[in-house]
């Protein structure tokens, strides 16, 4: 498994330590876009109590406009060409703007109104025109409500991207990034950890072989020393008997080997 | 009056036969019991309305049955025009110019606008058609729209005693129609007057309140406009119940409450006046149709005058608004609304 599901590198020291990095930076990345994404869902789930909100009394506004229109309809007759003859320039405008809400942009709509309607304050003079002027007002209530309407459902088709694509991110980072860096630090440190050992055994092979001929030439220069003379030959042999367990130790290595 | 019967005594007869077929309370009650415009449909196919509803393919809408309604006042009324001798066949040309007032101003916003003439034609109200309407559009700017085509239509008059051309191209189209309708008032009231005899005396009366209406009603939308007090008297019919003084208290009036002042001082409007609440602005529509109904009911008490063919044309108009209104609170789910909009005439 972890040869599969590691970067291929070679095992050294520096190696090692780039990982741990990379492996501090994704857990510190996945904690942010974990924060990311909670405060989207929170938003996301305002804008959506918003959207049931608006929805709900937009049925209403317009059951109540379009009725208004019938009422003006029935006082005056058929006015539409007059208000249609009558216009000529829009006085209700959206603007766009941008919202930013844990670094995604969400449009936003703003209807503005502006020039005068002097020209429609005098329809209907004769009949009616209090109606009309009842009508126009409740479908203008009606199109502030639309552009609320438009504007919320726009952030919230945004912010439902967002908030895939971050948690497309966290996950990636969790369950693919996060445990491939991990394997391959241990994978690395295995690796460390073999090469130290193998080090090891060497270096005691190498101090063994040093001891052997060490006492070798010791015994040569003890035999040549007790020719010599007896006084030097008690410390030689304590020393051979440290020599010899050494031995045994590493004849023991050698059985495990 | 022995040669009425001569001239027009058919024609009042068949007007008379005409108003027996008005939906009378009975015909509302049921009509307000429907619950589909299909239902509506199926109830007035079997009323008058039948042979121009029958055709009528399924999917029904408010204005497709209004335009129905339409069509069969359109062609009683032709029937009428076309058998009327003189003066009856003048007296129905007035009837009609209100409308043709409509058209025209509609049909010049329109020009003006460069909006397509078919379509402004269709739009038109059929009772105020005349032959050169389509050629309004042909003018370019107003004084050629006098000179060419206006000259030769019955509001000629109105166009050249009431508006310079200078006033055409500056005045509020609205302010326009309405200085147009107060001297077709003033003209139709002079003329039932020179028809004289009974038809003076009973259409005084309906012109009479339609004129006081319509300087209540402009009064009423202009408060908090633009219209200056001068304006707005210009606008007053010449004659009326309120005529003279009544109207100047109107022209200065800046609320309801001035307006109600001024409207009670005359006899007829302090019962209407007493039957709203305060600031009940609501309701005063409703109470004015009703009021003008029963006067046009009571046309039908005499004989031997052309006051029927008037008061026949404006109950089926009212009877229309008040199919337009059941339709549109049956269609809208407001069945709770629709007592509030039935004027009801028989």
């Amino acid at each position: 498994m972890s040869t599969q599901n590691r970067y291929t590198v070679t095992p050294t020291v520096s190696v090692l330590a780039v990982m741990k990095a990379r492996l501090a930076g994704a857990t510190k990345g996945h904690s942010l876009l974990k924060k990311k994404a909670d405060a989207l869902n929170m938003r996301f789930r305002q804008i959506l109590k918003k959207i049931v909100e608006t929805k709900e009394e937009m049925g209403k506004v317009m059951k109540a406009s379009f009725f208004s229109l019938a009422q003006a309809r029935y006082a005056t007759g058929d006015f539409k060409h007059t208000v249609f003859d009558s216009v000529d320039q829009a006085t209700f405008k959206v603007k766009a703007s941008q919202d930013n809400v844990a670094g995604v942009r969400l449009p936003k709509f703003e209807g503005v109104k502006e020039g005068a309607d002097s020209k429609l304050g005098l329809i209907g003079l004769g009949t009616g025109g209090k109606q009309i002027q009842e009508c126009r007002k409740s479908f203008m209530t009606a199109v502030d409500l639309l552009v609320e309407l438009a504007s919320l459902q726009t952030a919230f088709l945004t912010l439902d991207e967002a908030i895939k694509t971050t948690n497309r991110r966290v996950n990636a980072l969790e369950h693919v990034v996060k445990p491939r860096l991990e394997n391959t630090i241990a994978y690395i440190k295995g690796e460390l950890d073999e090469l130290e050992r193998e080090e090891f055994f060497r270096l005691k092979k190498v101090q063994g072989n040093k001891k052997k001929h060490a006492e070798a030439a010791e015994a040569l220069e003890a035999a040549r020393a007790g020719h010599k003379g007896g006084a030097a030959a008690a410390p030689a042999a304590r020393e051979n008997e440290a020599a010899n367990v050494l031995a045994t130790e590493l004849q023991d290595a050698d059985i495990i080997f | 009056m022995c040669l009425f019967n001569v001239k027009d005594g058919f024609l009042e007869a068949v007007v008379r036969g005409y108003k027996l077929g008005l939906l009378t309370t009975a015909d509302y009650n049921n009509l307000c019991q429907c619950e589909t415009l299909e239902d509506i449909k199926l109830y007035l196919t079997g009323t008058d309305y039948g042979p121009f509803l029958a055709n009528e393919p399924s999917p029904m809408h408010t204005t497709t049955l209004v335009d129905c309604c339409t069509r069969k006042l359109v062609a009683d009324w032709r029937y009428l025009r076309e058998n009327a001798g003189e003066p009856l066949g003048r007296f129905l040309d007035y009837c009609t110019y209100g409308h043709m007032i409509d058209n025209v101003v509609l049909i010049v916003t329109g020009t003006l606008h460069e909006r397509d003439v078919q379509e402004l034609l269709e739009k038109c109200n059929p009772l105020g058609m005349f032959d050169a309407i389509a050629s309004l559009a042909v003018a370019q700017n107003m004084r050629d729209l006098y000179r060419l085509v206006l000259v030769d239509t019955p509001l000629a008059p109105y166009f050249s005693d009431n508006l310079t051309s200078e006033d055409l191209d500056e005045m509020n189209i609205e302010v326009m129609r309405n200085t147009l309708y107060k001297a077709y008032l003033d003209d139709f009231a002079a003329f039932v007057h020179r028809v004289g005899g009974t038809t003076a005396g009973v259409m005084s009366e309906l012109l009479s309140f339609e004129a006081d209406r319509r300087a209540l009603n402009i009064t009423l939308n202009s408060i908090g406009t633009e219209l200056t007090r001068d304006d707005r008297r210009k606008l007053y019919a010449n004659f009326g119940l309120l005529y003279p003084h009544g109207q100047a208290e109107l022209a200065v009036a800046e609320d309801f409450d001035q307006i109600r002042t001024a409207m009670e001082k005359c006899q007829p409007y302090q019962s209407i006046f007493s039957r709203l609440g305060l600031g009940e602005t609501q309701m005063l529509d409703k109470i004015l149709y009703e009021e003008e109904v029963r006067q046009l009911i009571n046309t039908y008490e005499q004989q031997f005058h052309y006051g029927v063919f008037y008061a026949y044309m404006r109950l089926r108009e009212q009877e229309i608004r008040n199919i337009m209104w059941i339709a549109e609170c049956v269609a809208q789910d407001q069945k709770n609304r629709v007592q509030d909009g039935i004027v009801f005439t028989f």
